[in-house]
C-alpha cells in the first residue's frame, strides 16, 4: 500500500532517493512512493500490468461465455433483484450486517415459510396478525418499524429473494500496490542480468586485448603493454560519460518532481471516509463542496454542514474501516471526534456557536503563481470531480490522485472539449460554429479558444 | 510657427546629458563590484561568477529540498450563508475624510476589504472615485493606527486595559472640571445623525459647551460671503456640466476644491468632442502657480497671489462693461476675454474662486449674479455640505481656550495642532485646559498634547451616514470586524453622556458578530443611527434597502437661484482696492491632488503617486518659474549646461524662504507656467514621525506659514517672502525623467479647436500618410505594413481594446492608485524612485505645449495615461529568450512571471517604456527575508507587514525579485467576467468587465471592451471619432490595442499644419 508511508506530511523525494532506489531495488518497498510520484519504472510496471490484465481479460471472457450460455435467465432475474433490492431495501438492510434492519443473509432459512416472508415484506402487520412466532419476534427487533411494500409484485419479491440467496461477500479487493510487486522482482532480475552481461562483456574485452597482446607478441609485432582498465582513459571516459548521463537524467527528473505531491495522503484530524459518504451513501459531492460550483475554491464543508446529518447519525454501522496502516478504525469514535469539535452531545440540542474549527490538512496544493478556479471546470466545463481527484468515492482517506503538474493541466486542456454548443457564452465564436455546421470541425477543444495560453492560469 | 511638445527641459533643448540618458534603458550599471572596468576586465569576475553560481545552486537546492510545508485548510465552524470562500462580496459604504464624501462599494474578499470602487447608484459621483478614496483601504491596514484606548503621558501611550476602565477615568476627570464647559473640535461633520448626537451631548454638558468645525482646506469664506450676499450661511451646488464658460480664480476644482470628483465628472462632459460639430466648454484659469485644474484650462493667466482681489474686482468690472483695471497687460487682456465669454454665455457660465477671502468671494458672487449663473449653473435649491468648517468660530474657540474658558476639549478626527492656521495658539490654549481627549486614529500632532486617546474605527469598520448635499444621504456600514480595540467616537460620547453601557459590537465568546437582535434599542451609536433613520424612513425594509444601495437619492428638483443682495459686494470691491500689494516675492500654499491636507499622508500609495504637474513623489518643494530660476539660482534654461546640472541629476538647489519670520528650506522645482515672482509650497507634508512610516522624511510642514486673516479666515497665499540661496542640494524623486521616447514626440497629439475646425483631418492625415507610404497595395496598413502577418492574430472570440480620451483626462491619478490596489503593485519608496525603479503599471505622462522659444509660455498641458499597449506585433515578445511574454488570442500581451528570468530585453525593446522590473524583493516573496534589509525602503518593509499584506488582491500573483511586470488589462477581471458569463451561459455583456483604471476614472476618459463585439462602447468610440483617433507611435507598426483620442483645447489660435507624410521617417532621422 502506498499511503502507509505517508501518514506524516510528505517529504518530497530528495534527489538522492532516486539514486538509492536504483541502487537497491529490494528496498523499493520503502521507496515505492517515490516511484509512484515520478513515474520511474512506469514503463515496466505498465508492461507487467498489461500482461496481468490481458490474462484476466481472457479469464473473464471465458467465464462470461460459459455463464451466458447456461444461465441466461438467472442472470436477468438476479440483476432485476439487485436493482429492486437497491431501490427498496438497501437503505435499511445489508446482507452481512445489521443496519436499521437486520442483516438479510440466509433470511429465507430463518423464516418458517417463504410465503410468510413475502407477506411480511409486503405488509408486515398482516404477517404478525397470522400469529406466527417468528414474525412476532421480528416485530420487536428494532423500535423503528419496517416500511411496507404493497406495490411489490410476487415476481419482484422472488427476484429480490433470489438475489439475497445468491449474494456472496465480495472478495477483498487486491491492494493497490499489489500487481506492482512482480515488477520489482523483474527489475532486480533485469538489473542483475545487465550487470552480469556487462561483466561478461568487460571480461571478454579484457581477454580480447590480452589475447591480442599475446598474439602480437607471438608474431613479434611490438605492441604496448595493455593498460589496466582502471587507468584506461577510454574506460574512464566512457564511465564518466555514462555516470554523467545517468546522474543527469535522475537529477533533472528529481528536480522536475520537486514539490509535486502525487499520492500525498496525510493523516487528517478526523478519519473521514469519502468512500462511506460519497460511495456507499451516494451523497452528491456538491452537497459539501458547493463552493466548487460558485468560485475558485472547492470549500471544505463547515462544521455546521457536517452536523446537518450528524445531529441524527451518531454511530457508524457500515462496513469495517481501515486506515492506511491496515488498522481498524472505529467509525463511531471518529464521529465522536467531530462532536468534540462541534461541541455536541448526542441527544441534546446543539449550539453552533460553541463549535471549534477543524484543522484539516490541505492535500491539493498549487503554487501561488497558478490561478485555478473550480467553477470554471465544474460549472462551465462540466468536468467530473473524479477527472482530477480520482475515484474519490472509493477512497477512505483521500490522497492526491494526479501530480497536478503543468504538463498534466496542459494535456487536458489540449484534449478536452468545451461545452461549445451547450453554453451560450461560446456563441461569439462564429467561425467555429460555421466550421462545425459545414463539417470542417467536429468539436472545439479548450486549446482552440486559447486554453493553453499563459494568462489563462498565470496572472 | 508650430508649437513644441515636451516633457522636460532636457528634451526641450536636447541637451547632452539628456541624450546620454536616452541611450541607456536603465539608469545604472549592473550591480557588481567591478572596479569601474567593466565586467570582463575587472579583477575577479570568474571567481565572483563561481561564487554567485555556487551560492545560487546551494540556495536553490536548500530552498527546494526542505520539507514541503504542511498547509492547513480550516473551514468555518458555522458558515454564513452569504459568504463563499474565494468569492468577493460587495458592500455599499461611504468614504468620508476631511469633509470629502464619496459613496463607494467595498470589495470584500474572505472577510477582508481589498478594493474600493465608486457606487454607480450615486447621482453625485456616478461611480467615480478620487485617488484618496481609492487609497483609503490601505489606511485600514496601517501599522501605525492606534490599537487600544490609552492615556497619553509625555507623548507616549499608556494602554488602558478596557474601555470600561478608560471610561471610568474619563468620567472622573469630567466630574473634576467643576462645571467648566467642554469644547468639541472637528473637521466638517458630514453625518447628520452625528451632528444631532453632538448637539445632544453638548446639551448634557455644562453650559457654554460648544462644538466648532474647521477644515484644513478651508471654504469658510464662501459660506460667510454667501451669508452676506444671499442671507444663507451655506454653499450652493455647482453645475460645471451646464457651464459653457468656466472661469476659475485659483479654484483647483478638479483636485481639491469643494467636491472635486463631482466637478471632474461634470467638467468632463463639456470636454467631450462630437467630431461632426466640434464644440467645447471654455475654461479660463487665473492663478499664481500651475495647479492641476490650471493645467487643464484653455486659457491660463498668472498673477501674483496678492493680486487675486484686483483680478476678481477687474473681472466684475469687465463683466459690467468696464475696462479691466489690472496692471499686468496679459492678465488684463485675459480678464477682458473671460468677461466677454462670460457675458456671451447667456447664463451658461460659472465663476468660482478658491481664495478663502470673504471680499473676493463676495465679488465672485456679484460676478455670478451679473452673468446670470444663479439658477443656471449655481443651484441654491440643493446646498453642498462638504465643507462646513467655520474659521471665525474656530478662531473664537482658540481665543477662549487661551482665556481658560474651557475645562475640557475633545478632538474628533481633527488634527488642528498640525493643520490649523493658528496651531501655535491652539497648542498654547491646550496647556490651559485641564482635560484633553482625542478620538484620532494615530498618535498625531494633536493627540500627543492630549491626556486620553480613544481611537476611532476606520470608516470600513464603522457605522454611519453622511449628507454630501441637502436631501442626499450616503450610508456607512462596516465591512470588517474592527481589527483593533477601537471604538467609534459617537459611542464614546453616548457612553459619557448617557450612562448605560453601549452595546458596540454584539459578539459571542468566539468573537463572531451576532445578528443585531437588539439593534435600535441600545445606547450605542448603531442603535442611535438606526433610530435616527427609522424616524425618516419608517420601516425596516426601507432601512435594509438604503444599506444595500448605500444611499438615499432625492427626486431631482429644478435648479434654482437665490435672492441676491449686492451691497456687500460693492463694499468688498472698495476693500479689495485698498489691499496693499505684496512684496517682491510671494508665497502661495497649495494642496496636491494626492496628499491634500495631509490627513492621509501616511498612505504609501498616495505618497508614491506623482504630482500631475511636477511628476514628483514623496516630497514637497518650492515651485518657481523659469524666470525665477535664472534670477535666484542662475539656472538659465536656454543654456544646455544649466539644464543638465539642474535636471538630469535629480538633486535640486535648496532655497531658504522666510515668511513672517518663519523659515523654510526647500528644494527648488522649476515649473513652467508659474508666475514670475511666486513660490508655491504644498501643504500636507512633514508629518510627525509617530503617525506612520510613509510620511517620515516626506517633505516639510508648510502649515506654520499659514496665517489667520480678517474674520478669522485661514489664509493660504499672498505672503511676502524673502528668498535666499543656500548652496545645499536636495534630491527629489521625479519619475518622468525615467522612461523616454527617444524624441518620438508624435506619441502625443494635440491642437487647438480653431485649428481642428479649420483642418479637420489634421490627425487623420498622419494616419492616412502611413497607409499611403506603407500599404500601397490594398490600403491596409495593419496587414500590409510589416513582414509579420498580423492576420495570424485574428482568431475568433474576444479581442480586448482600450481607448483613452486625452480631452477628458485631467491627470488626477485615481487610475494609478486603483491600478496599484487591484494589481498588488509594490510601493518602492523614495530612494528607489530616485533610481528609476518605480513600479507603477500605469503612468500619466505630462506634456507641456509651448512656444519653441520660450518654455515658460505654456499653451497647453496634456496628460497622457500610458500603460502597456498590448501590441499585436509586440516588439517585447520576440526578444524574450524564454517566451515569458507572448500574445494571447484575445489580444493580450501576456506576462508570465514564473517563466521570466529577468533579462529585461523586453523592457529595452518596449517603445512605450511601460515594463517594470523588480530590482529588489519589494514584496517579501523571496525565501530569504534578509534579502530585503538594506535594499528596500522602510515604507516597502512596512507594506510587507502581515497586517498591511491583508490588502493584497488574492487573484493576482505577488511578484518576486528579478521579474518584469506590466499592465495586464486586469486579466483577472477579464477571466472573472468571462467565467460569470459562462456560468450563466451567455456571452459577455459590453461594459460588464471594467479595468480598475476605467472604473476609478471620474471623467470616463477610459473605455475598455471587446473590439470584436460590434455593439461595444470601445468599437463605437473608435468608429465615431475617426478624426481624432490614433495609435501611439503607429508608424513603428507594433499595432497597439490601446487607442488614443487626440486632445483639442478650446483656443482660437490657428496653428500651422505640417504636411503629414513620412512623419515616422523624419522622427527616426531626428532620433539618430
Amino acid at each position: 500500500m502506498v499511503h502507509n508511508l505517508c501518514n506524516n506530511p510528505l517529504k518530497p523525494a530528495p534527489v538522492l532517493g532516486y539514486i538509492f532506489f536504483v541502487a537497491s531495488p529490494q528496498l523499493s518497498h520503502r521507496c515505492h512512493i517515490f516511484a509512484r510520484q515520478t513515474g520511474i519504472f512506469f514503463s515496466i510496471n505498465q508492461l507487467v500490468l498489461n500482461m496481468v490484465a490481458r490474462k484476466t481479460v481472457y479469464r473473464i471472457l471465458i467465464a462470461g461465455f460459459i455463464f451466458f450460455s447456461f444461465s441466461n435467465n438467472a442472470v436477468l432475474i438476479a440483476q432485476d433483484g439487485k436493482a429492486l433490492f437497491n431501490a427498496n431495501c438497501a437503505s435499511c438492510h445489508k446482507m452481512d450486517q445489521d443496519l436499521t434492519g437486520p442483516a438479510l443473509m440466509g433470511v429465507e432459512d430463518r423464516w418458517p415459510s417463504k410465503d410468510l416472508l413475502k407477506l411480511w415484506i409486503k405488509n408486515w402487520p398482516a404477517a404478525v396478525a397470522t400469529g406466527d412466532a417468528y414474525a412476532t419476534k421480528m416485530k420487536d427487533w428494532s423500535p423503528a418499524a419496517m416500511n411496507q411494500f404493497p406495490n411489490l409484485a410476487d415476481a419482484d419479491l422472488e427476484a429480490i429473494l433470489t438475489y439475497v440467496r445468491d449474494w456472496k461477500p465480495a472478495v477483498a479487493p487486491t491492494p493497490v500496490g499489489g500487481p506492482a510487486e512482480p515488477a520489482n522482482d523483474n527489475t532486480l532480475l533485469f538489473g542483475i542480468l545487465t550487470l552480469i552481461l556487462a561483466i561478461v562483456a568487460f571480461i571478454l574485452l579484457q581477454v580480447n586485448s590480452n589475447l591480442r597482446k599475446l598474439a602480437d607478441d607471438k608474431d613479434g609485432v611490438w605492441s604496448p603493454e595493455p593498460i589496466p582498465f582502471w587507468k584506461n582513459k577510454t574506460y574512464l571516459g566512457l564511465g564518466t560519460v555514462l555516470l554523467f548521463i545517468i546522474g543527469g537524467v535522475f537529477v533533472s527528473k528529481g528536480a522536475i518532481g520537486l514539490g509535486r505531491m502525487k499520492n500525498y495522503q496525510p493523516e487528517q484530524p478526523i478519519y473521514y471516509s469519502h468512500k462511506v459518504h460519497a460511495g456507499t451513501n451516494q451523497i452528491n459531492c456538491m452537497y459539501c463542496h458547493g463552493g466548487a460550483q460558485e468560485g475558485k475554491h472547492s470549500n471544505i464543508p463547515s462544521v455546521n454542514l457536517c452536523m446537518n446529518c450528524h445531529l441524527a447519525i451518531n454511530e457508524y454501522k457500515g462496513e469495517q474501516l481501515f486506515d492506511g496502516e491496515g488498522k481498524e478504525v472505529d467509525g463511531t469514535a471518529e464521529l465522536q471526534k467531530l462532536f468534540d469539535y462541534a461541541g455536541f452531545t448526542p441527544g441534546q440540542p446543539w449550539d453552533p456557536a460553541k463549535a471549534k474549527p477543524i484543522e484539516w490538512i490541505k492535500i491539493h496544493n498549487l503554487p501561488d503563481h497558478v490561478y485555478f478556479n473550480h467553477a470554471q471546470h465544474v460549472t462551465a466545463g462540466k468536468v467530473a470531480c473524479q477527472t482530477c481527484h480520482g475515484e474519490i468515492q472509493k477512497m477512505d482517506e483521500v490522497y492526491q490522485f494526479n501530480d497536478l503538474s503543468m504538463g498534466w493541466c496542459v494535456n487536458c486542456h489540449r484534449e478536452s472539449k468545451v461545452q461549445f454548443s451547450e453554453n451560450g457564452f461560446y456563441s461569439i465564436y462564429e467561425k467555429y460554429h460555421d466550421d462545425i455546421k459545414n463539417n470542417r470541425l467536429d468539436s472545439v477543444t479548450v486549446e482552440m479558444i486559447g486554453g493553453t495560453e499563459c494568462q489563462k492560469c498565470h496572472y | 510657427m508650430s508649437n513644441k511638445i515636451w516633457q522636460n527641459f532636457g528634451a526641450f533643448k536636447q541637451t547632452d546629458k539628456h541624450k546620454a540618458a536616452v541611450q541607456d534603458e536603465f539608469q545604472e550599471d549592473l550591480p557588481f563590484d567591478m572596479d569601474d572596468k567593466g565586467l570582463l576586465d575587472s579583477k575577479t569576475p570568474r571567481r565572483d561568477f563561481l561564487k554567485y553560481l555556487g551560492f545560487s545552486t546551494a540556495a536553490a537546492g536548500l530552498a527546494a529540498s526542505c520539507e514541503m510545508p504542511v498547509k492547513k485548510a480550516i473551514p468555518y465552524t458555522n458558515k454564513p450563508e452569504t459568504i463563499t470562500p474565494g468569492v468577493a462580496n460587495y458592500y455599499a459604504t461611504t468614504y468620508t475624510q476631511d469633509g470629502d464624501v464619496q459613496s463607494v462599494v467595498a470589495k470584500v474578499r474572505d472577510g477582508r476589504p481589498i478594493k474600493i470602487e465608486g457606487n454607480e447608484l450615486c447621482p453625485i459621483t456616478k461611480g467615480s472615485t478620487s485617488a484618496r478614496a481609492q487609497a483609503s483601504v490601505l489606511d485600514l491596514y496601517d501599522t501605525h493606527r492606534l490599537r487600544f484606548p490609552a492615556q497619553v503621558k509625555e507623548g507616549e501611550l499608556v494602554e488602558l486595559p478596557t474601555f470600561e476602565a478608560a471610561d471610568k477615568l474619563v468620567m472622573q476627570a469630567m466630574a473634576g472640571l467643576a462645571g467648566k464647559p467642554v469644547l468639541l473640535v472637528s473637521n466638517t461633520i458630514t453625518s447628520p445623525s452625528s451632528r444631532q448626537l453632538v448637539a445632544e451631548f453638548l446639551g448634557k454638558m455644562p453650559a457654554g459647551s460648544r462644538h466648532v468645525a474647521y477644515d484644513a482646506i478651508s471654504h469658510s469664506a464662501m459660506a460667510m460671503a454667501n451669508e452676506l450676499s444671499y442671507g444663507k450661511k451655506a454653499i450652493p451646488s455647482y453645475h460645471f456640466d451646464k457651464a459653457e464658460v468656466i472661469v476659475s480664480l485659483d479654484a483647483d476644482f478638479l483636485a481639491n476644491w469643494l467636491s472635486p470628483v463631482e466637478f471632474a465628472k461634470q467638467y468632463a462632459k463639456g470636454r467631450k468632442i462630437n467630431e461632426a460639430n466640434p464644440a467645447l466648454s471654455k475654461h479660463f484659469q487665473f492663478e499664481s502657480i500651475m495647479s492641476m485644474t490650471g493645467a487643464n484650462a484653455d486659457e491660463r493667466y498668472t498673477h501674483k497671489p496678492s493680486q487675486a482681489g484686483a483680478v476678481a474686482a477687474a473681472l466684475l468690472g469687465a463683466v459690467r462693461g468696464q475696462k479691466p483695471a489690472v496692471a499686468d497687460a496679459a492678465v488684463a487682456a485675459g480678464v477682458g476675454r473671460a468677461a466677454d465669454a462670460l457675458r456671451k454665455a447667456n447664463g451658461k457660465a460659472l465663476v468660482v474662486s478658491g481664495y478663502n477671502d470673504i471680499n473676493i468671494q463676495l465679488v465672485v458672487n456679484a460676478i455670478n449674479e451679473a452673468i446670470g449663473a444663479g439658477g443656471n449653473t449655481i443651484n441654491w435649491g440643493v446646498t453642498s455640505h462638504y465643507k462646513m468648517g467655520d474659521d471665525a468660530a474656530m478662531a473664537q474657540a482658540v481665543a477662549d481656550l487661551n482665556a481658560g474658558t474651557f475645562g475640557g476639549v475633545m478632538f474628533i478626527n481633527a488634527n488642528p495642532a498640525y493643520d490649523y492656521a493658528g496651531a501655535e495658539k491652539l497648542i498654547a490654549g491646550l496647556a490651559k485646559t485641564k482635560l484633553k481627549i482625542s478620538f484620532n486614529t494615530r498618535l498625531d500632532e494633536t493627540t500627543q498634547y492630549c491626556d486620553f486617546v480613544f481611537p476611532d474605527h476606520h470608516y470600513l469598520e464603522s457605522w454611519g451616514d453622511a449628507e454630501p448635499k441637502s436631501g442626499h444621504a450616503s450610508f456607512i456600514q462596516p465591512t470588517i470586524h474592527p481589527l483593533f480595540k477601537t471604538r467609534q467616537w459617537q459611542d464614546s460620547l453616548l457612553r459619557w453622556s448617557g450612562g448605560a453601557a453601549p452595546v458596540t459590537a454584539a459578539t459571542d465568546s468566539t468573537g463572531k458578530i451576532l445578528p443585531t437582535v437588539a439593534m435600535g434599542s441600545g445606547n450605542d451609536y448603531l442603535s442611535y443611527l438606526k433610530r435616527f433613520w427609522m424616524q425618516r424612513l419608517g420601516n425596516q425594509d426601507a432601512w435594509d434597502r438604503v444599506l444595500r444601495d448605500g444611499l438615499i437619492v432625492p427626486a431631482e428638483a429644478p435648479v434654482s437661484g437665490s435672492a441676491f443682495n449686492g451691497a456687500a459686494a460693492e463694499q468688498a470691491i472698495s476693500a479689495l482696492a485698498a489691499t496693499k500689494g505684496g512684496g517682491d516675492w510671494e508665497v502661495v500654499l497649495y494642496h496636491k491632488v494626492s496628499i491634500g491636507s495631509g490627513s492621509q499622508a501616511t498612505n504609501p500609495w498616495l505618497q508614491e503617486l506623482p504630482d500631475p504637474v511636477t511628476k514628483a513623489t514623496w516630497d514637497n518643494y518650492a515651485v518657481i518659474s523659469a524666470a525665477a530660476a535664472k534670477e535666484l539660482l542662475d539656472i538659465d534654461l536656454t543654456n544646455n549646461g544649466d539644464i543638465d546640472s539642474y535636471e538630469v541629476n535629480p538633486a535640486k538647489p535648496v532655497l531658504k524662504i522666510t515668511v513672517n519670520g518663519k523659515e523654510m528650506s526647500l528644494p527648488a522645482m522649476i515649473v513652467p507656467g508659474t508666475e514670475k515672482h511666486t513660490i508655491g509650497i504644498a501643504l500636507g507634508y512633514g508629518r510627525s514621525a509617530k503617525v506612520g512610516v510613509a510620511s517620515r522624511e516626506a517633505g516639510q510642514n508648510a502649515y506654520p506659514l499659514t496665517t489667520i486673516g480678517a474674520n478669522g479666515m485661514a489664509s493660504f497665499g499672498g505672503f511676502s517672502a524673502t528668498v535666499a540661496t543656500t548652496g545645499d542640494k536636495y534630491e527629489i524623486a521625479q519619475n518622468q525623467v525615467h522612461g523616454n521616447y527617444e524624441g518620438r514626440m508624435e506619441v502625443v497629439k494635440e491642437t487647438s479647436l480653431a485649428t481642428f475646425a479649420a483642418h479637420k483631418t489634421i490627425f487623420k492625415d498622419q494616419r492616412d500618410a502611413l497607409v499611403h507610404d506603407y500599404a500601397k497595395k490594398e490600403g491596409d496598413y495593419r496587414n500590409e505594413g510589416s513582414l509579420y502577418d498580423p492576420r495570424l492574430n485574428d482568431r475568433p472570440g474576444m479581442h480586448w481594446g482600450l481607448s483613452v480620451d486625452l480631452n477628458s483626462c485631467n491627470g488626477c491619478g485615481a487610475c494609478v492608485v486603483a491600478c496599484s490596489a487591484e494589481n498588488n503593485i509594490p510601493v518602492v519608496g523614495k530612494t528607489e524612485v530616485l533610481r528609476g525603479h518605480d513600479m507603477h503599471w500605469m503612468r500619466i505622462d505630462r506634456y507641456y505645449v509651448t512656444d519653441p522659444a520660450n518654455p515658460d509660455a505654456v499653451k497647453d498641458v496634456v496628460f497622457m495615461p500610458m500603460m502597456c499597449q498590448h501590441c499585436d506585433n509586440a516588439p517585447c515578445e520576440n526578444v524574450c529568450p524564454v517566451a515569458a511574454t507572448n500574445h494571447s488570442t484575445e489580444g493580450l500581451n501576456q506576462m508570465t512571471y514564473n517563466r521570466c528570468i529577468g533579462t529585461r530585453y523586453c523592457a529595452n525593446n518596449c517603445p512605450y517604456k511601460v515594463r517594470r522590473f523588480n530590482w529588489a524583493d519589494y514584496t517579501g516573496a523571496d525565501s530569504f527575508p534578509d534579502n530585503q534589509i538594506g535594499h528596500v525602503s522602510d515604507t516597502t518593509l512596512d507594506m510587507n507587514d502581515d497586517l498591511t499584506r491583508m490588502v493584497l488582491n488574492p487573484d493576482v500573483t505577488v511578484r518576486s525579485r528579478g521579474v518584469i511586470e506590466k499592465c495586464s488589462f486586469c486579466v483577472q477581471r477579464l477571466q472573472a467576467g468571462k467565467l460569470e458569463a459562462k456560468k450563466q451561459g451567455r456571452p459577455v455583456r459590453d461594459g460588464e468587465i471594467k479595468t480598475a483604471c476605467q472604473q476609478a476614472c471620474p471623467t470616463e476618459a477610459l473605455v475598455f471592451g471587446d473590439v470584436n463585439d460590434k455593439q461595444s462602447a470601445i468599437r463605437s468610440v473608435r468608429e465615431h471619432s475617426p478624426l481624432r483617433m490614433y495609435y501611439a507611435l503607429e508608424q513603428i507598426h507594433v499595432l497597439p490595442n490601446v487607442s488614443y483620442l487626440a486632445k483639442v483645447r478650446n483656443t482660437d489660435e490657428v496653428e500651422e499644419v505640417a504636411p503629414a507624410h513620412a512623419e515616422g521617417e523624419h522622427a527616426a532621422e531626428a532620433a539618430h
